[in-house]
C-alpha cells in the first residue's frame, strides 16, 4: 500500500490547473493521471476495508482478535465462527444460528419476488396498452405513494393484516413486500412496454387475442431483460429489508437481517466479534452474489430502483 | 397475397375505428380494469387511505388501541416538547445536511475522475457500488466493529504507542451523528455516483473541445459548465438523498441503536419505538405526520422545477 502515498504525494506536488493548453498528448504517467490514479485508489481503500475487515476478522479466533489488530490477517485460519454463526449463534432462547434466518428470508423472498413481478409486469401492461378512464391517474397516485415515508402507513397494514388474519404470518409479509414494491415495477414494467412498437400490439388485435392471450403471447416474452432487471431489484430490496421484516413477523419468523441484528446486538454473554462478522457476511453473501454476478444488469436495475427514493 | 393485404387494411381500418370509439370499446373490454385491481387497491387504500387514516388518528387520544376520542393538536403539542423528538430532529438536520453535501461532491469527483478515460474504470466502479448492494444492517454492523473503541481502528493506532489517540465516536454523545454519517457514505455514495456517471456520459464530447478551444482548465470547464448542464441529474440525486435521509432507520438500529443515550435517535425511530414498543400510538401517528409533512416540504419544489418547468 505504500505505492498508494507515493502516488498521492505525486499528485500534491504537481498542480492540475497549470496543465498546457490545446490537445494533451496521453502520456501514461502524466501528472493529471497520478493525481486521478491516486485518488481513485485511496478512496477504494475505504470503500474495500469494511469488507476485508470482516473477512479477517471471521476467520480469526476470540483471541486474536483480542491482541487488537483489526487490519491484520489471520494468524491462524479458523471456520468456527462461521460454523457458529450459522447453526449455534442465539437469539434469546434459540440456539439454531442464523440458518432459522437464512429460510426464512428464502420463504419470504421466493413469494415476493413472484407476486410482484407477476402483478406489477400486468398492471405495466394495462397501462401501456389498455389505458382506461382514471388508470393514469391511479399510477400517479401510486407514484406518489412511492415518496411517502413508510412509517405513515405501518400502522394500518398493521390492522389490514389482522383483519385478513395475516399479521405475524409470512403471507402478510409478502403482501407487504408486493404493495411497496409496486410503484417502481409497475413504473419499470410501464415503461419497457410502451417502448414495443404499437403495430404489434394491433396486429395482434386484429388477430383477435384478447388481453391475456397478448401479454402471454407477446408481451411477456419479449420482457425477458426488464424481467431480469425486475427481479434483480426485487432480490435486493426485499432481502435487505429490515423494517418490514421487524414489524410483520414475529420471532420465529424474522427474516436474517432481523435475526442478524439481534444476534449482534445482544447484550447478554460474551461478545465475540469473529461470530458477528462470520453472521454478518452471511446476511449480505446472497444480495453481494447477484451483484458480482449481474454486473451491468445491477447498475441499471438500481439506477431504475432509484426512482423508488 | 391478397387475403394478407385485406387483412392489412382491415387491421389499419379497426386501428382508426379504435382510435374514434375508444372509451366505449374499452368499457366493452373489463379485463384491463380487472387486471388493475391490484394496483387500484394499493393506491387508493393503502397509500392514500393509510396515510389518511394515520394523520385523521394524530389528532386522537390513542395510546395502546386507536381511539377516535379527538384532542386537537395535543398530540404535536406533546411532541415537540418531548426533549428525545427535538433531539431526533437535530440530529436528522447535522446527518442530513452534511450527508447532502459530502454525497453529492464525493459521488460527483468521483464520477469526475471515472469519467476521464482512464484505464480499470469497471473495477473502480464495482468497488464503489458494491456497498449499495449490502443493506443498512449489515453496514451498520461492520462499521460497528470497526469502529470499536478496544478492538477496532482506535485501539489499532493506540497500539501501535500513540496512546492518547481518541476516534471512538460510537460512545461520543457529539460526534457519533458522524459515526453514522462515515457507514452511511460508505453505502449509499456509490449510487449516486452511478448517476452522475450517466449525466457526465450524456453531455457532447464539442462541449470539451469548445472548452479546450477557448483554453479553459478542465476544472473550470466542471464547475462553470458541466455543474450547470447537469443540473437535472443533480436534482435527481438531490431528491434521491433527501427522501433516504428522512428514511434513516435501519443504520441506526444496527449501528448504536439511538445511543449513546439519546444522541443518535432518529425520527423514524421515534415513530417505531412510539407505535409498536411504548403503545403510545398517538405519539407514534403525530411524528409520522411531521415525516409526510417534511415529505411533502420537499416534493412540492421538486414537483414544481421537474413537471412546472417541463411546460415552458
Amino acid at each position: 500500500m505504500s505505492n498508494v502515498s507515493d502516488l498521492n504525494m505525486g499528485a500534491i506536488a504537481g498542480q492540475i490547473d497549470s496543465e498546457p493548453r490545446g490537445p494533451r498528448p496521453r502520456r501514461r504517467f502524466s501528472r493529471a493521471n497520478i493525481f486521478i490514479y491516486g485518488t481513485l485508489l485511496l478512496v477504494s481503500v475505504y470503500y474495500l476495508l469494511p469488507l476485508y475487515v470482516m473477512i479477517v476478522t471471521s476467520l480469526k479466533g476470540m483471541p486474536e482478535i483480542r491482541m487488537g489488530n483489526v487490519f491484520g490477517p489471520p494468524m491462524e485460519i479458523t471456520f468456527e465462527p462461521w460454523v457458529k454463526a450459522w447453526a449455534e449463534a442465539c437469539t434469546g432462547i434459540n440456539c439454531d444460528g442464523l440458518s432459522r434466518g437464512f429460510w426464512n428470508s428464502v420463504q419470504i423472498l421466493v413469494p415476493s419476488v413472484l407476486l410482484s413481478i407477476v402483478i406489477a409486469s400486468v398492471n405495466g401492461y394495462a397501462l401501456s396498452n389498455w389505458k382506461f378512464r382514471g388508470s393514469e391517474l391511479f399510477f400517479t397516485i401510486l407514484i406518489i405513494g412511492a415518496f411517502i415515508p413508510y412509517q405513515t402507513m405501518l400502522y394500518p397494514i398493521v390492522i389490514m393484516l389482522r383483519e385478513i388474519g395475516l399479521m405475524g404470518d409470512l403471507g402478510g409479509l409478502v403482501l407487504v413486500h408486493t404493495v411497496f414494491g409496486m410503484p417502481i415495477l409497475t413504473l419499470l414494467f410501464r415503461n419497457y412496454f410502451a417502448s414495443i412498437p404499437e403495430e404489434l400490439f394491433k396486429a395482434a388485435r386484429v388477430d383477435g387475442a384478447g388481453f391475456w392471450g397478448i401479454y402471454f403471447q407477446i408481451m411477456l416474452p419479449m420482457a425477458l431483460p426488464i424481467l431480469v432487471v425486475a427481479v434483480i431489484l426485487q432480490v435486493t430490496g426485499i432481502w435487505n429489508d429490515f423494517l418490514f421484516g421487524v414489524i410483520y413477523t414475529k420471532p420465529e419468523t424474522y427474516p436474517m437481517t432481523v435475526q442478524l441484528n439481534n444476534i449482534v446486538n445482544s447484550v447478554q454473554g460474551v461478545k465475540e466479534y469473529n461470530v458477528n462478522m462470520a453472521a454478518t457476511l452471511l446476511t449480505g453473501l446472497v444480495p453481494l452474489a447477484i451483484y458480482f454476478v449481474s454486473g451491468k444488469l445491477f447498475v441499471r436495475g438500481i439506477a431504475a430502483g432509484a426512482v423508488k427514493g | 397475397m391478397t387475403a394478407i393485404e385485406q387483412d392489412r387494411a382491415r387491421g389499419a381500418a379497426d386501428g382508426r375505428r379504435e382510435k374514434s370509439t375508444r372509451p366505449s370499446r374499452i368499457f366493452r373490454n373489463p379485463m384491463a380494469k380487472l387486471a388493475s385491481l391490484p394496483m387500484i387497491f394499493t393506491a387508493l387504500v393503502v397509500f392514500v387511505g393509510g396515510t389518511a387514516w394515520t394523520v385523521f388518528y394524530s389528532f386522537t387520544s390513542s395510546s395502546l388501541l386507536p381511539r377516535t376520542d379527538f384532542v386537537g393538536l395535543a398530540q404535536y403539542e406533546r411532541l415537540w416538547t418531548t426533549s428525545r423528538w427535538i433531539v431526533s430532529i437535530k440530529n436528522l438536520a447535522i446527518y442530513g445536511v452534511c450527508s447532502l453535501v459530502l454525497t453529492l461532491v464525493i459521488a460527483f469527483v468521483l464520477a469526475a475522475l471515472l469519467d476521464r478515460k482512464i484505464r480499470g474504470e469497471a473495477v473502480f466502479r464495482s468497488i464503489f457500488l458494491y456497498p449499495f448492494a449490502l443493506s443498512f444492517i449489515v453496514t451498520g454492523l461492520a462499521w460497528q466493529w470497526i469502529l470499536n473503541p478496544d478492538f477496532g481502528l482506535q485501539g489499532l493506532v493506540r497500539g501501535w504507542g500513540w496512546e492518547s489517540f481518541s476516534f471512538d465516536p460510537l460512545n461520543n454523545p457529539d460526534i457519533v451523528m458522524f459515526g453514522l454519517l462515515i457507514a452511511g457514505l460508505w453505502q449509499g455514495t456509490g449510487l449516486i455516483m452511478c448517476i452522475m456517471l450517466a449525466g457526465l456520459r450524456g453531455i457532447d464530447d464539442d462541449i470539451w473541445k469548445a472548452a479546450r478551444v477557448d483554453g479553459i482548465g478542465t476544472v473550470k470547464t466542471y464547475v462553470r459548465v458541466i455543474i450547470p448542464m447537469m443540473r437535472p441529474v443533480f436534482i435527481t440525486a438531490l431528491v434521491l438523498i433527501a427522501s433516504g435521509i428522512i428514511k434513516l432507520y435501519d443504520l441506526v438500529v444496527a449501528q448504536t441503536n439511538g445511543g449513546p443515550g439519546l444522541a443518535s435517535e432518529v425520527p423514524a425511530k421515534y415513530v417505531i419505538n412510539y407505535m409498536f414498543q411504548a403503545q403510545n400510538l398517538g405519539q407514534g401517528f403525530a411524528a409520522s405526520t411531521m415525516m409526510l409533512l417534511s415529505v411533502v416540504i420537499i416534493l412540492i419544489p421538486w414537483a414544481y422545477l421537474e413537471f412546472g418547468g417541463r411546460k415552458q
